[in-house]
């Protein structure tokens, strides 16, 4: 009964707007709701790979794809140094104390998404905190281009996904045996041989996990970069949205879509196999 | 746990246990003397150094733990090596004390495996060779045999013994099985509510406890006080007596003095010798233990006890 329910929900809510998305980006664009001429229909194929061929067209789409690549890679890797510092703070508190450092951590994350964004724009803008404050002490005589910037984007992606690798290496970081680090210790290790050779291995598995986990949602992320990242510089999340609702050509979109979705199988597929480990 | 006014020392090569119930301190004093925990006063020395404030890698002491504490990443070559990699020795003499310990505590073959590929017996052999690596001064046991089989646990234990007296090193051993501290140490010292209420060898320990605590601890003993019910002549005079239960015999007429007579309560047939259990008038009933192939009396009959002066040991307090 439960797995009839869940196989039916499987196939209704993944399946079936996957097979949608992937036969939409073989067909081609054309006048009607939704303006699209599918690829099977009364004539039998008629779809067409100009989608597709849009993809390796020019460098503009392989563009945004290594961008956001590059973009969730670094937001990943700095979210995974953070989050091992806190995660390793909160798990070597009072345990009393842990509950209270994890709300904390998850607090902003309760707050509105949009509401976090619009925060960062108010202190990064050219008449924002910063400037203000900088320009009031005389230390800069113009303000300072820091909104729209690529460093304003990290700073709001690695704020918005920080959560999702605090939590897993803390769920590791917290069950781990305080006896192993004093044996090494007793054993003559420093406190930093003792991280290196004891605690970081053990917790690897973690940090690859909350990497990929940080890495994956990140790599197709629209809201932020559009919020505070240059508007020259397209990501492939920016692409997809421009393609649905600015050109309205949906088979560019559902191929691009569905490229995003295969480039982050091999990383999926990767978290799933040191989940089960 | 706190420890207060507390003094032993432990001599060079000798097998120390420390021996209490739980809330007694002996953990605590292995972890201050591991330097994991600083006593808020008095002193840690070894081999007449000071090492109250050395952190635990500054410490020529070694400790084994109680869950051994094994790197669950390593393989047991990297295991029994991590303290020699520490030290900066090199790999040519790293490999041959890995091998010189691998033969001592008869891991041959299993180097390349994980300790979660070993048995409890295993485990512990090779948390001893980790500990034993650099060869320190004075080698830390905590509960050491506690987590092997009860089958295990009695050969492994004179086998902990023969490695003492092979390396020639201090060891200092938690325990709170009294048998096993007077089975394997040199001395024992008794812990109680932080303090050490006894030290002695095994023999004295058992023969000589110093007091109601002590004898109490040990078990078995029966604790008679001066005063009491039961007439007593002692040849040291005591606020109150530990009169072991094999040194009670059972004869046809109570003397006056140092006997008594008794209804038995209790008569429990134990193999090599039988126990009884025989309550005076007025009084707490009193264990007896009789040698294999003695008569025994029924349950319920009146029988007369007698002991010699110099079984009863005075108690301090």
């Amino acid at each position: 009964m439960i797995r009839t329910a869940a196989w039916l929900a499987l196939g209704l809510l993944v399946a079936a707007p996957l097979a949608i998305v992937l036969g939409m980006g073989f067909g081609s664009v054309a006048p009607g709701v939704p303006p699209v001429r599918w690829p099977i229909g009364a004539e039998g194929w008629q779809g067409s790979l100009e989608a597709w061929s849009l993809l390796f067209a020019d460098g503009y789409y392989l563009d945004a794809f290594l961008r956001a690549l590059r973009l969730a890679a670094l937001t990943a890797t700095l979210c995974l140094v953070i989050g091992f510092g806190m995660a390793l703070g909160i798990a070597s508190a009072r345990p009393e104390r842990q509950l209270l450092l994890l709300a904390l951590v998850l607090l902003p994350f309760w707050t509105g998404f949009v509401l976090r964004l619009s925060a960062w724009v108010g202190l990064l803008r050219d008449s924002g905190w910063i400037n203000t404050v900088l320009l009031s002490l005389g230390l800069i005589e113009a303000p300072l281009a820091l909104l729209y910037t690529e460093g304003a984007m990290l700073a709001g992606m690695v704020h918005g996904y920080l959560p999702f690798a605090v939590l897993p290496l803390y769920a590791t970081l917290a069950r781990r045996d305080p006896a192993l680090e004093e044996a090494a210790a007793d054993l003559g290790a420093s406190p930093f041989t003792v991280f290196r050779t004891v605690t970081l291995p053990l917790a690897a598995p973690a940090a690859a996990a909350a990497f990929l986990l940080v890495f994956i949602p990140a790599a197709g992320e629209v809201v932020i970069p559009e919020l505070l990242g240059a508007p020259d510089s397209i990501l492939i999340g920016r692409a997809i949205w421009a393609e649905f609702f600015q050109t309205r050509d949906w088979p560019a979109a559902a191929a691009l879509a569905t490229a995003l979705l295969a480039v982050l199988l091999l990383p999926v597929a990767l978290y799933q196999r040191l989940a089960r480990r | 746990m706190a420890l207060e006014n507390l003094s032993l020392s432990v001599a060079a090569g000798e097998f120390v246990a420390l021996l209490g119930g739980s809330g007694s301190g002996k953990s605590t004093l292995l972890r201050v003397v591991a330097g994991f925990e600083r006593p808020d006063a008095g002193r840690v020395v070894l081999n007449g150094r000071d090492i109250t404030q050395a952190p635990p890698p500054a410490r020529d002491v070694a400790m084994m733990f109680q869950s051994y504490a094994l790197f669950p990443h390593m393989s047991v070559r990297e295991n029994i090596a991590y303290g020699l990699r520490r030290a900066g020795a090199e790999p040519r003499a790293i490999a041959a004390r890995v091998a010189e310990l691998v033969a001592l505590l008869r891991l041959e073959g299993l180097e390349a495996r994980r300790p979660a590929q070993l048995s409890g017996g295993q485990q512990q052999r090779v948390a001893l060779a980790r500990a034993l690596a650099r060869r320190p001064a004075l080698l830390l046991l905590d509960e050491p045999l506690a987590a092997l089989d009860a089958g295990l646990r009695e050969r492994t234990g004179l086998e902990l013994r023969a490695l003492q007296r092979r390396t020639g090193a201090s060891f200092v051993m938690v325990t709170h099985d009294q048998s096993e501290a007077l089975a394997l140490a040199d001395r024992v010292a008794l812990l109680e509510g932080g303090r050490i209420a006894q030290v002695a060898p095994p023999r004295e320990l058992y023969d000589r406890p110093a007091t109601r605590g002590v004898a109490r601890f040990l078990g078995a003993a029966n604790i008679l006080e001066a005063g009491g019910p039961i007439p007593l002549a002692p040849e040291t005079p005591a606020p109150a007596y530990a009169l072991r239960p094999e040194r009670i015999a059972l004869v046809a007429e109570a003397p006056p003095v140092n006997g008594v007579r008794a209804v038995v309560e209790e008569v429990a047939f134990r193999g090599a010798d039988a126990l009884l259990l025989a309550r005076p008038a007025g009084g707490e009933a009193l264990r007896v233990v009789l040698p294999a192939g003695a008569a025994l009396p029924e349950r319920g009959a009146q029988i007369a006890l007698a002991w010699e002066a110099a079984a009863l040991a005075p108690l301090a307090a």
